[in-house]
């Protein structure tokens, strides 16, 4: 699981809980500085450059304004980041469901264990064709893709966190007389919440990538489409711009997940910062 | 099987011939405890002692229905015991495992009571009651590793009192706790048991403890275990650390129990 965690952006890692502006100052300079002097290498290095496959940055960034802004693109990027939405919350769902099924019952979790780790490896994209005869052209495959890759890191994780956690806090439900679905929502649930989210996270990882790959066969919408479109009728910088917007998005989306977690998971991360 | 049937004996919690063998029937079999009997009267301290590996969680756990005995019963208010009981509570050791970090203190001692289905108004003020018992107050909102390791264990004591049960074991609840927060929970303990007339059994490895706060004494031999001794400990219900700790009823007992649990080592 670990592999998947990592893979995504380390400068959304846990903050400590700080006071005071210089520090808060000195922290954000910490985590943007390199950025910013790559981008302002990238804006002087290009900007005299004449080679169709090297273009100025700042004709990138006018040209993403006009391609994503101007002239609608921005469809595209509706298109992709709703069947995201929608594949990637059916995953997460689902993930947990199956996750807690499993763990709820050892004659399942013993017969479903070859099938899961089976499925887990089998590079969801390669499923791309079988999900086209099945569903055909449109949405609802893309999102069918999105789902069945998603479904993986969260279920694993949600098991791993749920038979993870202390037996004293099971001994005490029981002696407290908190038992079924009050059980499963006070102990189960915020128990394995930490390794929960960390799978949430890497099905968030694996989402962005079957969004795009999804949309770059079969597909007329999306901002994988728009990528593979631009690249196949040479317009490099319309290329770039499509990249860069895919970039963005990542980020974003994986900004939205950091500061919900924090929020859910307060008592986990101010306890950690305690020591406790 | 809910113990609801109020009975008229006085005996609270009797134990016949438990016998606990782990792994029964195959080669790596182990007796925990051989044979044990002994009776909890209705508003008694009794302790449990006895050395390290004598079975004393084991005990614990066949007593709070956790743990199913090999052989002979466990009976509570009268009742066989099948699961565990309504009206029992119980504080672990490591009030670090048995606290929910993820709830607040509020929300840790309610949580029975939600359990019970005890509306929301009403939970407010019972909560409020067994913090207050136990010596807390305005400890609700926060969570409980906002809290020394004392008072955490004093949450998780309010938590087992929160629904008033009949009997409340304990399993070396002040094992992890400093020397001086030990002593201010044993009187602590001592103080709740005689305010709500509650019974008491304890696990604990230190016999000055076991002495000074209890009725009667089992005392456990090692391993596998039995009962080697009950002793009475007429110490009277006011007991102070400083002046029941060097009285000479206790240092005679504290030799007596000596003997028994650590013989022929000098």
């Amino acid at each position: 699981m670990s592999r998947l965690v990592t893979s995504s952006l380390s400068v959304t890692r846990p903050a400590r809980r700080t006071r005071g502006g210089t520090v808060v100052l000195r922290r954000v300079l910490t985590a943007v500085w390199l950025p910013i002097v790559l981008l302002a290498v990238w804006w002087f290095a290009s900007a005299n450059s004449t080679s169709p496959f090297f273009q100025p940055l700042q004709l990138i960034l006018s040209q993403t304004w006009d391609q994503w802004v101007t002239q609608g693109a921005w469809t595209n990027a509706v298109a992709s980041v709703r069947n995201l939405l929608i594949g990637y919350a059916a995953g997460g769902i689902l993930g947990i469901a199956f996750g807690s099924l499993l763990w709820r019952s050892l004659r399942l979790r013993q017969a479903a264990n070859p099938i899961v780790y089976f499925l887990y490896v089998l590079p969801a994209p390669a499923l791309l064709p079988a999900m086209i005869a099945i569903f055909g052209i449109g949405p609802m495959r893309q999102i069918a893709l999105i789902t069945f890759g998603a479904i993986w890191p969260t279920l694993l994780n949600a098991l791993d966190g749920m038979r993870g956690i202390d037996s004293v806090k099971f001994d005490t439900a029981k002696v407290l007389r908190i038992g079924g679905w009050r059980r499963y929502f006070t102990i189960v649930l915020p128990g394995a919440a930490p390794q929960i989210a960390a799978g949430l996270r890497a099905s968030l990882t694996v989402s962005i990538i079957l969004m795009v790959v999804s949309e770059m066969v079969a597909s007329n919408a999306g901002i994988g489409f728009f990528i593979l479109q631009a690249q196949a009728s040479f317009a490099i910088i319309k290329m770039w711009t499509g990249i860069l917007v895919l970039a963005i998005l990542g980020t974003v989306l994986n900004y939205i997940f950091v500061v919900v977690e924090h929020a859910v998971l307060r008592w986990y991360y101010r306890s950690r910062a305690l020591g406790s | 099987m809910e113990g609801t049937t109020l009975t008229t004996t006085e005996t609270v919690l009797a134990v016949e011939g438990l016998k606990k063998v782990y792994n029964e029937g195959t080669q790596a079999a182990f007796t925990a405890i051989q044979s044990v009997s002994f009776t909890v009267q209705r508003g008694e301290f009794v302790c449990i002692v006895g050395p390290s590996g004598a079975g004393k969680t084991t005990l614990l756990r066949a007593l709070a229905g956790l743990a199913a005995p090999t052989d002979g019963t466990v009976t509570f208010e009268g009742a066989k015991l099948d699961g565990v009981p309504a009206k029992l509570g119980l504080v672990f050791q490591d009030y670090s495992r048995s606290l929910y970090p993820w709830l607040t203190n509020g929300r840790n001692v309610g949580a029975p009571l939600a359990a019970r289905g005890i509306p929301k108004s009403e939970r407010t003020a019972r909560v409020r009651e067994a913090l207050e018992a136990v010596g807390l107050g305005g400890v609700e909102k926060k969570y409980p590793w906002e809290l020394s390791g004392g008072m955490q264990q004093r949450v998780a004591i309010a938590r087992s009192l929160s629904y008033r049960p009949d009997l409340l074991l304990m399993d070396e609840p002040f094992a992890s706790v400093d020397a001086q927060t030990r002593f201010d929970l044993e009187d602590l303990v001592l103080r709740v048991r005689r305010d709500l007339g509650i019974t008491v059994v304890l696990v604990t490895h230190d016999i000055d403890e076991a002495i000074y706060l209890s009725d009667r004494i089992v005392v456990l031999s090692g391993n596998p275990s039995v009962v080697k001794e009950v002793v009475d400990v007429p110490l009277g219900s006011e007991r102070t650390q400083t002046a029941t700790r060097s009285s000479e009823e206790f240092l005679a007992l504290r030799n007596h129990l000596l003997s028994l649990v650590m013989p022929a080592r000098v």
